[in-house]
Order: C-alpha cells, then structure tokens, then sequence
C-alpha cells in the first residue's frame, strides 16, 4: 500500500495527476476504513491523504452562497448557528450521520464521492441546488450536483480531480424539509431518505436509498408545480415509479420503500398542498 | 457496594484476552466451509503465500476424539471430509504475522461437493435432507397435566394462533477470543468464556489430555448473554490445537463479522396455541405445540427446549395443559444459548396470546391475567406446587401503577383521535423465569466451592463461576464479606483458573448469586467450624483466627468447602417431565408504551416499566442495570434485531445491517423491585440475569396491537413486517402501479 | 506482542509525529495501520478496544484534536502533527458518577463510552441543541440499557437536562 502526503492543494493536484488515476483522495476515512483489515484488497492500493490540507476546512459565507470547503465536516456544519438558521436541512442530514464520532470526521465532500445511493449528506445538498466545484492541474470545473451521478457509483470526477468546495446558494425558502426512514433513530442506513424544498427556483424532491443513485425526481416536481390534486399517498406511486426504482436487499424492500416514500411524501405535504 | 472492577473497567485498564500480550506467539485464523452441506472434495492452497511460514492444522492434527464434547458427541471439532453448515471450520492457519495469517486464510480453497440441505425448521425436510435420525428431529419432549383434549372439546371458547421469534445475535461487545500456549507438559488456555470447566472437558476430550495437563483461564470476559456458554469450547480447541503444533503460543480472535458468521445464535421458533376457555376468560386447556431451529448440531438445544416448554404455558394456572416440543436438525450454523435459553420464545407466544384471547372474547387484558395467575397452592404444567408467597397479582398491580396504565390508556384515546398517522399504545405481559439448571440438573452438575483463609486474614473465595459484567465479583464479595463479618476489601476473588478452583458449575442459567451465592456462605460457615467458631464469630474474631491459624499450619491450606444440596423436598421426574422444574421462579409484570408512524410503520418505545420480584435484591444498582439491559437487549428482539439467513448462514454479520438498539432508541428503563426473600438462595436471591429478556417483546407487540388495532404475531415486528400486515387506511393500490 | 509480528507487512513505512496523552510520540509506522492498532499493539495502550472495525460501536473512541473520533477509521498517517489523547490519559476522579451509576458492566464498551461522555460533560453547552442520548448514540453498549451511563453523564447538569 501506497500512501502520498500532500501538504498543500497544489501538492495534492500534482500528485492524483502523477499517479495516473491509481490514486484515491482520503478525508476523513469513514467510507474508506470500515473493515480495514478484513478487506486485503484495499490495502494493495494507492491513496492520497488530504488530511494537511488546511485551506480546504473552513466554510465560508458570501452575500449570495454558502461555501463548504472540500474538508468541511459534519461536525463543522452542525456547530454552525447560522447554518442552522438559514440551511437547517443540512444540520438535520448532518445529525443523522453516524454519531459524534462520525460527524467528527466525515466530510460532505467526501460524502459526494462516496456516491452511496443511501447517503444523507448528498440529499440535503441536492435539494439546496448545490454545486460541486472540482480542481486539477488542468483547472476549475463545476457540476450541478444534480447532474454528478451518471450511474451507480458513476461521477462526473476525473481521478485528477478534487472536490475542493460545495457552493450552495442562498434563496429564502417556503418549505424545506429532511425525512431519514431507517431501522432505528441514531446510526442507522437510510431506507428511505427524502429531501425536499420550495424556493423561488421551483420544488425540489430528492430521494435516496431509492435508485442507484440520489437523485431528483422530476415527476414528482411536476406534481407539485402543477397543483396537482391528491386524495392519498396511492396517488403519488405513478409519479414515483417514474423516478425511482427501488430493490430488495438486506436493509428493506422495494415494496416498503415505495410505499413508505408515497405516504412520507403525502402526509408531509398534505396542508402545503391542500391535499385531503 | 460499587462494581468492584468497576475502576478498571472505566480506566481501561481491566485486560481482556485480546489485550494481553503474545510474546514470540502466533495469530491464529479459521477457514470455513462455504456451503452447507456436502462431502469435501479438495482443499488448495493457493501460491500467493509463502506456505513454508505457515502452521497448517485439520483433522488429521487432533490427537484425540474429533469431537466437541457437550450433550452429544456430533459436532467435530474441524471437518474432516464433510460439512453441515456455512462457516463450519475446517482448517487452522497461523503466522506470526496477524495480516499474513489473514491473507493465507483467505488463500485456501475449500471446494465442496453440494448435497441437499435442510434449511426451515417449520417444513418437514424431504427424504434426502434427512441428516439426523429418521425426521431430523433433534429432541423431543413432552408435559402433559389432565385431559387436554377433553377440556377443550368441552370449552365453550377455543382460540388458536401460531407465533413466531427470529434468531438473535448476541452482540457481546468483547468477540470471541483465546490465547492457548505449552507450559512444560501442561497446555494453558486463557480467554473470554463463561464455563471454564466445559472448556476443560472439551480440551481433555479431544485432546487425549487429563486435567494435570490442561488448565483453563478465564479472562475478564466482555459480555457473554449465553454466547460465550458452549461455544468457547469450539475456539479454545483451536488455539490449543495450533500451539500444540507451532509449539509457540497462539492466539485466536474473532474479528465481528466473523464472530457474527460463524458463532451461536437464539433458537428461531414457531409456537401454536389452542387454549379452551369459559367466556369470562378463565383458562381451561393450554394445548401447545412449541417447534425450535436447532441448526446442524445438537449442541444445547435438548436443554433450550427443555426450558422452553416449562416456561410456554405461562405463570398461570390451569387444569388441563399439554406441551409438545421439538427442535429441529437444519444445515444452519447451530443455535445455541442466549439469555432466557427458550423460554423467551414460548414467553412471547404466551403473552401475545393472552392479548389476542382479551381480544376474542371482548375482556380487558389485565383482568384476564388478573383471574388465570397462579396462586400459591396451584400447580404448574410440570405439576410443581407453588408455595413461595408472592402475591403476584400485587406484582402485577404495581406494573399498573408506576406505568400509569390505566391514565395512560386514556391519554392514548385522546392522542389517536388527534393524529392521523401517529398511533400510541400500552402493552403488557407477565411472566416467571425459572432459576438454576432445570429438573435435576443441579443435582446432576453437584457444584463445589471453596473459601480459602489466606495468612494475612483476608479469605478467598474459589469458585469457577465469572465475571462478565453482571456482577459477580462484587455479589460474591458482598455474599463472603457480610457472611464473616469482613471488610469487602477482606474478601479475595480468586480468577477462574481450573488449576486453583473447585468446579462450582457453569456461570449461566441465573444461577450464579441464587445458587453458588448460597454455596459461598455454607463454604464460609464450613471455613469458621474448621476454625472452631461457631456461626456467630464475625470480623476480627475471623481474621485473627485465620492469622492464628496459618502460624500454627505454616504452608498449609485453609479451606471450607461447600457442595450442593438440593433444596428440601424437591423432586423432579425426568422421564415424565413432572415435578419441580426449578428450586425458584422469579415473577414479573411489565409495560410498555409504544408510539407508531403509520406512515413508516416505524415503532419506538416511549416508556417501559418493569417490575419484578427476585426473591432479596443484593445489590440494586447492580440489579437494576442487569434489568435495564436486560429490556433493551428485549426492545432490539422485539423491534430491531434480525438475522438474515441465506444457506444457513448470516448474511447482515455486521453492526451496520444487524442493527442494535443505542441510546436513542430507548426510554429510560423503570425499574422496580418486590422482595420476597428465598430461604435457600445466597443471600435470600433468587435468579435475575435472564428474567428481563421474557417481557419486552410481547410487552411492545401487545403494545402495538393496541395503539393499531394490528395483530402482530411474529418478532421482530420491523416495520416491513408490519407494513405487510396492516395498510392502516393508507393502501389502495399495488405500490408497482405505474 | 511485539509490533513487528502484530503489523508485518511489505509495505511502506512513514515517520510520523504527533501528541499522545500530552506527550510528543515520534513513530514509524506502516503505512497501512489503524490509529487503533498503532495504539494497541506497537504502544501497548490497550484501553481502547476494537468493538466492531467498522465506526459503528465507538468502543475505540479516543479524542483527536479534542473531538471524539473512532480510532478504527483513522489511518495512523493522518494524526501527524495531531492531538491523541486516549482513556489512559482520563482523570480516575472524573469517573465516580459512572461507578455510582452503573455505568459499567462488561466493560468492553466502557472505556469508548467514558471518552464520549467526558467529553459532553466537559462542554455542557451541546446539551442546548442535543441530548445526551444522541451524543451518546456512536456508543453502543450491550450490557446497561443506557440508564447508568445517560444518569452518569447527566450527574450535576440538573435533574433533567439533556436526559430526556
């Protein structure tokens, strides 16, 4: 095993340009560590520790965004009162993953690469419009976060690239809400993770643990746009199987995700909507 | 008195088997077979090792019998040519390099020709899945007491269900782990168990060793539940056969996934229930059929389902009463003992059914128990009188009254009417846990103890009974020190080691403070008459006696002793299954209050009380935690906790998809104790470790049924399951609905 | 053992300095180790104890610049020029809340547990937006149910505060 250690962004650039794509970014280690030493194969790989990087820990305020550094943690967001405030979701994301030890140490960026279609940080970001701002020796790139998956684990990242920021715009919002469906309150795997917004951009619906990627649902936004009227949560499965396309597997079912999703989604709405 | 290690355990400074060093050792690991059922065709070693480093260890190294000696004899120690389960062992590696001897594991090949398994204990297994005597039918027992089938073609009201408890996994925090090395002739073992002398056995039975040339260690062990009851056998003649071979040092531990893989689990179960009543709901015949998944060995389930079907009629009284056990052979990693040892099982099916009789017959569910709980002067299934003098209706009056349950049924009405998808509910059970070996077994185990004078005054007590965080060190403490009159730092507990201590008996069973706590005072009534004092000489008359004692004995040994006598007037008939199943049965009431998320189908526990009558309460903080967690190891059954099985083998073995309960998913655990003294337990105790793990899951189901109106009959109640059960107004369609 | 027969490995080697307890602690350590394992088995702080190897137990919590993390998840590379501080550097006289309630069992969870709950109990401010049973949540204990470690933690903050 391999380990390069930058000390500065630059250095980092250089060396994930160097390593020819072999090379994997490690932030906080809580994706990357779990069952260290059962999994040999993790160990016959090459990683670049971002953990010197100062410049790339604080969050950073401006008149029209909010700025998460590529180190940012959860912990860091949590603390933050006036996140609290004015992007309350992502405190609620945040206190959701894992406990204090995890928030400690896990970043949103690192929550964005890790590309799990059960992570509770991509949601809230997505909801927010959030941007992901990638850096390499060959310049700045910035993605949609809406538009970052192209497939399971699939990202629009070169391994050359760094997420060195988050860029989250400030919009007053009528409704915002954060919905984690898992098998117990704290340290659990979402089974369905729901965000969801209005601002003067539009709702926003995001779904996880629900695809192989997070992701929008645009059928459902259309729903709400339209003023749609609906007598209960069967309303919304059309729109759903449209977006979403939950499985089996050891945490749930696809049947009780869709279902939990229509009826989380429903009664969450109802009165913004005058639904019955 | 506080936790007596209490300080080590806080400063981390108690060295559990994995903390104590491996001078010049090796780290030892296990191959496993990776089907579950067939002949073994070949094993490869694949070149990406330096096999020459490697000490390799199968079958063929085993100098004694391949078997690991417990009830039966069936279950080899590693598989030599045939395998019956998913991660059954089969080969030992070890290196002096833990991430080498990891890779080589890894690098041998087991292949498996597969035949065909049997994997549901609840379908009668075809004829080429029969792998054990004719029907795979590991044990059979059976309690009968009057006409059952009279009584119920007579009863005017007969109410049937069948019910249903998935495995559990015991998520001792401390895994698996021993440490085996050669001292001169005599082979050492040391690590986490809780049956020191059942290690022992094992090792001189497969080894071909006698006890001079073995001896057994127990470390301080982190959480057992049951889970460290047989299977530390199975671990110990791994390391012991890798150092015999190495001749150098081994040690052995489980990382979790492979603990969670490859070690015991509670027995899944299906329990049906045909009861005949009068319809103002007194009981009139208990007919229960009581089925246990055994797994692909015997191991202990004789036992489990012996406990079982004694505990499956209730703590209540009735005529006519038959129960007919069975636990099943299937090609899963066997299932063992876990904390209540079967009758959580058939405790749950009991209490969810005395609901559902309330239910049929419109009767309130507290009045029901009310007029069907056993009185003293009745008899129990196994036709034990019970003349202990608890008034458990007053038990049960207590639950009702620290849980507020008649404000709070109120308060749920009001509630419900004004949420839509918010539902809150208050359940109930009450139930008797039987302490100690079961029938005869007490008898059988014939325990011993001593309590040493040491030439300082202080004495020690010699016992191989442990501590695995229930307290036994601090009650045995208590137990010397208030029997002589001592200062508890004049109390010595010496460590469990097979060459220094008597066998007082396996530490499980609830046993340990109610039986060998008695043992400890007899030993230090024998230590006093050996000193020529009488039961009345305390303190310092003691210890100057002792002093005196070893200047007038230098070198020599002060020992009282004591073994096991039955409580008077005890008789168990094995062969019929009537008698006096257990010297003394603990009574409890318990509540729950439940809140559901009709939209999730989510269930959390909002309040639970629990109230109990264990004879003398020793040591209350002790006992209540015992309690506590005790409920919440119940909330995770009940809710939470659930092993998927694909083979035969767990396939959520990690704490991220085997979830248990954490702080935020409980409510403070209302604890509240009755005291009714037992004459023949240490102290007056009577047994407590298992008792709080029968309640809480027919507690939070009942719990559920009332807050929903859902019938709920199988646990965990995970909110799939109860998705699938109820639609609570909300489902109209197929979710697939495009 | 010795460290060399924990952690033998063809790989890399990194010299490393950082804090440990207070003092400076200069390694050279595999490239591939585990905080905890660098811990337990190279210095022999064996107070911090593997649960589970995958950040869901917290029994190896240790703090790292003052906040609780799961030594398990941390790649020992990454503490350079860090603050480590772990259950063997605690104050025994901090500790008497948790023996009066309980708060011990088994033991196996406890030394992770007193790392976390020292840690609320030192910044009293969190219990504004949290309660003890979240914060306690990356603390999983088999034994007490909870009830001893939340009314430890809880001890001297009021006789609700945070315990919900």
């Amino acid at each position: 095993m391999t380990v390069l250690l930058p000390e500065t962004e630059r250095e980092a650039l250089e060396m994930l340009a160097a390593a020819n794509g072999a090379a994997v970014p490690i932030a906080g280690g809580t994706d990357l560590l779990v069952y260290w030493p059962v999994r040999v194969e993790a160990r016959d790989r090459t990683y670049a520790d971002l953990s010197q990087l100062q410049a790339l820990k604080p969050l950073r305020w401006s008149d029209g965004e909010l700025v998460l550094g590529g180190l940012t943690t959860y912990w860091d967001v949590i603390r933050d009162e006036r996140i609290r405030r004015e992007f309350p979701l992502l405190v609620a994301a945040a206190r959701q993953v894992g406990a204090i030890q995890i928030q400690a140490r896990g970043t949103w960026a690192g929550n964005i690469v890790n590309a799990s279609p059960a992570a509770d940080g991509v949601p809230v970001l997505m909801a927010y419009d959030a941007v992901v701002v990638l850096e390499s020796l060959r310049g700045r790139e910035e993605v949609p976060l809406d538009r970052f998956y192209t497939g399971y684990k699939e990202m629009q990242r070169r391994a050359d690239q760094l997420v060195v920021a988050i860029r989250i715009p400030r919009r007053p919002y009528s409704y915002q809400v954060f919905e984690k469906v898992g098998s117990r309150r704290a340290q659990a795997i979402a089974k369905v993770g729901l965000s969801v917004t209005r601002s003067a951009a539009g709702w926003r619906i995001v779904a996880a643990s629900m695809a192989p990627t997070i992701r929008r649902c645009p059928s459902l936004e259309r729903l709400l746009e339209d003023g749609t009227a609906l007598r209960g949560p069967d309303d919304l499965l059309p729109a759903i199987a449209q977006d979403v396309s939950p499985i089996d597997d050891v945490r749930s079912t696809a049947d009780y995700r869709r279902r939990a999703m229509a009826r989380v989604l429903y009664e969450d709405l109802r009165e913004t909507c005058g639904w019955v | 008195m506080h936790r007596r290690e209490g300080l080590a355990k806080l400063t981390g400074r108690e060295r559990y088997v994995d903390d104590l060093p491996l001078e010049g050792g090796l780290w030892g690991m296990t191959v496993r077979s990776p089907a579950p059922r067939g002949r073994i065709t070949a094993v490869r070693f694949r070149p990406e090792v330096d096999w020459s480093e490697v000490v390799v260890v199968d079958a063929r190294d085993i100098p004694g019998r391949n078997e690991i000696i417990l009830i039966e004899r069936d279950q080899p120690v590693l598989a030599a040519g045939y395998v019956r389960h998913v991660h059954e062992a089969v080969l030992l590696v070890a290196h002096p390099s833990r991430e080498v001897a990891r890779r080589a594991a890894r690098a041998v090949e087991v292949v498996v020709a597969p035949e065909s398994p049997a994997l549901d204990f609840r379908v009668p297994p075809r004829p080429e899945q029969i792998q054990y005597g004719p029907d795979n039918v590991l044990k059979r027992l059976k309690i009968e007491k009057g006409d059952v089938e009279r009584a119920l073609a007579a009863a005017p009201v007969v109410v049937e269900r069948v019910y249903e408890t998935g495995a559990q996994e015991h998520v001792y925090l401390e895994t698996q782990g021993m440490i085996a090395w050669l001292e001169d002739d005599v082979l050492v073992v040391k690590g986490s168990m809780q049956c020191p002398y059942y290690v022992l056995n094992a090792l001189k039975h497969a080894l071909g060793r006698d006890e001079h040339r073995v001896r057994v260690i127990q470390t301080p062990t982190g959480g057992g539940f049951g889970g460290k009851e047989e299977y530390p056998s199975t671990i110990a003649l791994h390391a012991a056969l890798l150092a015999l071979k190495a001749g150098r040092p081994v040690k052995l531990v489980y990382d979790r996934p492979e603990d969670m893989a490859a070690t015991t689990k509670r027995h899944p179960s299906r329990v049906r229930h045909r009861t005949g009543l009068t319809k103002d709901g007194r009981l009139l015949a208990q007919d229960i059929e009581v089925v246990l998944d055994g797994g692909a060995y015997v191991t202990l389930s004789p036992v489990v389902l012996s406990r079982g079907i004694i505990h499956a009629a209730g703590p209540y009284s009735c005529d006519n009463v038959r129960i007919q056990g069975r636990v099943m052979f299937t090609n899963a990693v066997p299932f063992g003992a876990f904390r209540g040892f079967g009758a959580p099982q058939t405790l749950f099916a009991c209490e969810r059914h005395m609901d559902v009789i309330a239910q049929t017959l419109g009767l309130d569910s507290v009045e029901l128990r009310r007029i069907n709980l056993i009185r003293d002067g009745q008899r129990t299934a196994t036709g034990q009188v019970i003349r202990d003098g608890t008034d458990r209706v007053a038990v049960l009056e207590r639950a009702l009254a620290v849980s507020g349950y008649r404000e709070k049924q109120r308060a749920h009405r009001a509630f419900n009417a004004a949420h839509r998808a918010m539902r809150r509910g208050i359940g109930l059970a009450t139930f008797y846990h039987g302490a100690g070996f079961t029938g005869g077994g007490e008898v059988h185990l014939n325990s011993r103890l001593r309590v040493a004078g040491l030439p300082d005054g202080r004495v020690e007590v010699l016992s191989a009974n442990i501590e695995m965080g229930q307290g036994t060190l601090t009650v045995f403490t208590q137990i010397a020190a208030d029997r002589l009159g001592l200062a508890p730092e004049d109390v010595v507990i010496g460590e469990a080691d097979t060459a220094r201590v008597p066998n007082s008996g396996p530490t499980v069973a609830s046993r340990t403070t109610m039986v060998v706590g008695r043992l400890i005072e007899r030993a230090c009534d024998d230590l006093r008459h050996r000193l020529g004092l009488d039961d009345r000489a305390r303190g310092r008359t003691v210890r100057d006696a002792v002093v005196r004692w070893h200047r007038e004995h230098p070198g020599q040994r002060l020992l009282g002793e004591a073994v096991y006598e039955p409580p008077p007037g005890i008789t168990w008939d094995e062969e019929r299954y009537q008698g006096d199943a257990y010297g003394a049965f603990a009574w409890a009431a318990y509540v729950a209050e439940v809140e559901v998320d009709l939209r999730t189908c989510a269930t959390r526990v909002i309040d639970f009380v629990a109230v109990q009558e264990v004879g003398k309460v020793i040591n209350e903080t002790l006992a209540r935690g015992q309690v506590q967690g005790g409920v919440v190891q119940g909330i995770g059954w009940a809710l939470m906790e659930e092993c998927r099985f694909t083979d035969g083998a767990m396939v959520n073995n990690q704490l991220t998809n085997y979830l248990i309960p954490t702080s935020d998913d409980v409510p403070p655990i209302r604890v509240a104790f009755v005291e009714n003294p037992y004459a023949h337990g240490g102290q007056g105790a009577k047994g407590l470790g298992e008792l709080p793990i029968d309640g809480p899951g027919p507690a939070i189901l009942n719990a559920v049924a009332a807050a929903t109106g859902a019938d709920p009959r199988a646990i965990p109640l995970t909110p799939e399951r109860l998705m699938e059960i109820a639609d609570f107004g909300f489902r109209t369609a197929d979710s697939r609905a495009s | 053992m010795s460290a060399q027969s924990a952690i033998r490995n063809p790989q890399s080697a990194i010299s490393i300095t950082f804090t440990l307890n207070g003092s400076p602690v200069s390694l050279s350590i595999d490239s591939a180790e585990r905080l905890l394992d660098t811990l337990r088995y190279r210095l022999g702080l064996t107070g911090t104890k593997e649960g589970c190897g995958e950040g869901e137990c917290g029994a190896c919590t240790v703090y790292l610049d003052g906040l609780p993390v799961n030594a398990c998840l941390v790649p020992t590379y990454q503490v350079r020029g860090s603050r480590v501080e772990t259950v063997e550097a605690l104050d025994p006289e901090r500790l008497e809340p948790f023996l009066a309630h309980g708060a011990t069992q088994c033991g196996a969870c406890t030394p992770g547990v007193v790392m976390t709950a020292l840690w609320i109990r030192a910044h009293p401010e969190l219990l504004e937006t949290h309660t003890i049973r979240e914060l306690m949540a990356g603390n999983l204990c088999r034994c007490t149910g909870y009830d001893g470690i939340v009314d430890a933690v809880a001890t001297g903050h009021g006789p609700d505060l945070g315990r919900r």
